[in-house]
């Protein structure tokens, strides 16, 4: 049992690592709990589970714009970002051993750079890693330039739709445009895109697209990998023959139900939710600019290439993990860089890539706004900003008077 | 008091937690990660700095019901504590890395950040007493239970961060009952073995690890006389007072034991001879600090002198000019090497500590 830590009402303003799960995805979810039946089974109670599957990619598939067939069931973004980069990595490569080269972005997850890293570590691959400019927007010319070079060794591009910690929305139009003259598929790490962006799998000219439920009002533990059907994908995984023989595995058909619940309101509501936090997001960089005048926003400036949700900036001279901890104290939850697994922040590679110093990459907080965030709780985080950024300065010996004077 | 508990993930910590929570104060669990690579795992006698051990410390927290914290003092642990350590041995004095770090990391760095954040005081696991005299006063005195007591490294501490330190297991009576009390406290750390050795260096293996740092650097082995009569592999490995692992295959003229008398890294050289020329009648520390504000020590004040965590007190007079001091033996001792922490206490009250100056040969 958890501890209840204290009573003090609680501002969330961390959706980008998880958001709260949609009411009506919650509903759906424990409803489907009380199912019997493996959706593998011919019996009866296992073709209704089988039908709760079906009927959830379906509803999935609408959401994302493609067809039900495309969509394979994963645990998650991570196991569906490693599926794409691995599975068409070791397809095309057998297909054409010249094709080598895993072409990706100095910016994206880790479960995108790192099967790229692994890949080239264990399997003969090379990991090409495609430069960002200062405001996290991957470079064009750099792709183009490889591919005009190397179009016949690329195995595949893999570039996230948008990044995670400053919310850059990614040319993909364009990526994917420079990459089709040769027949070259590309993968999107879409994590943070669906129910927060208009995201259209078969408008996009994809190849692979990965998801990741709970980053829209679903269940931890739930993804889908989306993949042309005439794509060969080597499988990570190998049992039942599940998911196309791609993804073995008993079928998750209450996660996978409540998933697609989520992504039907998430993608429903999407026009007047990213108003709203669009709005909250340029209320809360306007007023953080104002309080702390030497704060620096990182990532594109709100707009068509910004998530709506996101807010990140460079809080100069202060230590990021004593500004988590006083937000932290006065109930304001957010995220300063991103956690290993023993909790101690590192230096984002994302705001190296983007040309700031490492001490800058270690003074970052990023606010993530999402479907349950309000005023209050920006109120609540302007109010106590100002104490933060004073004694996340004294912790870092450089208290700048000229600010607070 | 808002109070910042340090949690290694042992079981020390989390008690002293646990009774800082009990009398009352608000308490918050925070873990020192002091190595960028830690391992997964606990293994050997290391037990802190693994990231199993952040884990306990982690559930510890959970189960106190406090926030918890990681904070990341790789840098200045790598900086103060571990640089410290090799250049020290370079320097044929012999360190002891648990005082540097309650000196640099525990009760500075780690005292200060919590400052900036708005504590009141830091609380370990420590075993000393902290004694608040009436006339307000801080004395700091050796735990209840003498074999845990540990007032020898928190003496570098000095007097003025007493008042912002707790040490709640200051009065257990042994390390038993702290686990017997962990275990009642349903805390999982009840029976996790004890840490010893030096947390950096893996396997307990100093020489390894010196070599591996430092370099080898081969040189001789001399006797009293100035006569080679063996070599080792590094003039920084050997301290002092040691008798084993000399790899002397000769024995001396007389039969009797020989020790090393003296380290010399500058010309890498290690001097061996008898026991005798090891007693030293004087002890004389610099940068020293002094907690006991209330004791005049300009002339010769009578006390008892520590030089080894775990060394018999020996009885004598300590003077205080500045920041050295200097305590004449009732009689003499042996084993005194440069670097040592040398700590003065009256009784069980730490009067003031120095480091052991190196000595003129």
């Amino acid at each position: 049992m958890v501890p209840r830590l204290s009573g003090m009402t609680r501002h969330y303003l961390d959706h980008a690592a998880t958001t709260p799960m949609l009411a009506s995805a919650r509903e759906a979810y424990v409803e489907e709990l009380a199912r019997v039946g493996n959706p593998s089974a011919l019996h009866t109670s296992g073709r209704l589970a089988r039908s709760v599957v079906e009927d959830a990619r379906e509803r999935m598939a609408a959401a994302l714009g493609a067809h039900p067939t495309e969509l394979i069931w994963t645990s998650g973004g991570t196991e569906a970002d490693n599926l794409a980069l691995k599975g068409l990595f070791w397809a095309r490569h057998t297909a054409d051993a010249r094709r080598t080269r895993v072409v990706t972005t100095a910016i994206e997850h880790h479960a995108g750079l790192d099967p790229a890293h692994w890949l080239e570590a264990e399997h003969g691959a090379q990991a090409v890693v495609l430069p960002v400019d200062a405001e996290g927007l991957v470079s064009l010319a750099a792709l183009r330039e490889e591919v005009a070079a190397h179009f016949d060794q690329i195995a595949l591009i893999s570039v996230m739709w948008a990044n995670n910690e400053v919310g850059a929305i990614q040319p993909l139009r364009e990526i994917v445009n420079i990459a089709t003259e040769h027949n070259i598929p590309v993968h999107a790490d879409a994590v943070q895109a669906v129910g927060h962006v208009p995201v259209d799998f078969r408008a996009s000219g994809l190849a692979t697209m990965a998801v990741s439920a709970h980053k829209f009002g679903g269940p931890v533990g739930v993804g889908a990998l989306v993949a042309r059907r005439d794509l060969a994908i080597t499988p990570l995984t190998h049992g039942g023959g599940q998911e196309r023989k791609i993804r073995s595995g008993t079928l998750n058909a209450a996660g996978f139900h409540a998933a697609s619940v989520a992504a039907q309101e998430a993608v429903e509501t999407l026009d007047a939710e990213a108003e709203r936090l669009g709005a909250l997001q340029r209320q809360l960089i306007d007023r953080i600019r104002h309080t702390i005048p030497d704060a620096r926003l990182s990532g594109p400036e709100p707009g068509p290439a910004r998530l709506p949700g996101n807010v990140h900036f460079i809080f100069p001279g202060c230590a990021a993990e004593a500004m988590m901890f006083v937000l932290d104290s006065h109930g304001v939850e957010a995220s300063n860089g991103s956690a290993c697994s023993a909790g101690v922040a590192q230096a984002s590679h994302v705001l190296i890539a983007m040309g700031r110093s490492e001490r800058d990459a270690a003074s970052t907080m990023r606010f993530s706004l999402g479907h349950t965030t309000t005023q209050d709780d920006i109120d609540a985080l302007v109010a106590v900003l100002p104490e933060a950024v004073e004694r996340a300065r004294r912790v870092a010996g450089t208290f700048d008077s000229q600010v607070f004077g | 008091m808002r109070v910042l508990a340090a949690l290694s993930g042992g079981v020390d910590s989390a008690v002293a937690a646990a009774r800082a929570l009990e009398a009352g104060h608000d308490v918050v669990g925070v873990h020192m990660a002091l190595s960028r690579n830690r391992d997964e795992f606990r293994s050997g006698s290391r037990g802190c700095c693994s990231i199993e051990d952040s884990n306990d410390a982690r559930r510890a927290a959970d189960k106190l019901g406090i926030p918890y914290y990681v904070w990341d003092l790789s840098d200045e642990f790598h900086d103060t504590v571990v640089k410290d350590f090799l250049s020290e041995y370079a320097a044929g004095r012999t360190p002891n890395p648990c005082v540097r770090c309650n000196e640099h990391i525990k009760f500075d760095t780690l005292l200060e950040r919590a400052q900036a954040l708005g504590f009141d005081a830091v609380a370990t696991g420590h075993y000393a007493r902290i004694e608040i005299r009436e006339d307000g006063v801080r004395e700091l005195h050796r735990a209840a239970d003498p074999l845990k007591d540990q007032s020898y490294v928190l003496a570098v501490m000095g007097a003025e961060k007493l008042a912002r330190s707790m040490f709640p297991l200051g009065t257990a009576a042994s390390k038993a009952d702290v686990r017997a009390e962990a275990a009642a406290r349903g805390l999982g750390v009840s029976n996790k073995p004890d840490s010893y050795d030096i947390c950096f260096v893996a396997d307990g293996d100093t020489k390894g690890f010196l070599q591996r740092s430092l370099g080898e650097r081969p040189g001789e082995i001399v006797d009293e006389s100035g006569a080679t009569v063996g070599s080792h592999d590094g003039a920084y490995a050997y301290t002092v007072g040691q008798r084993r692992g000399l790899g002397i295959g000769r024995p001396a003229a007389d039969g009797a034991p020989r020790y090393v008398t003296d380290v010399d890294t500058q010309r890498n050289v290690v001097t061996v001879g008898p026991e005798t020329l090891l007693s030293v009648s004087t002890l004389v520390g610099e940068e020293g600090v002094w907690l006991a504000p209330d004791v005049d020590a300009s002339t010769p004040v009578r006390c008892e002198a520590q030089v080894r965590a775990h060394g018999h007190p020996a009885a004598g007079s300590v003077v205080r000019e500045g920041d050295r001091l200097t305590v004449e033996l009732d009689e003499s001792m042996r084993g005194v090497a440069a670097g040592q922490s040398l700590v003065v206490y009256d009784g069980t009250r730490v009067l003031g500590q120095a480091t052991i100056a190196k000595r003129d040969v």
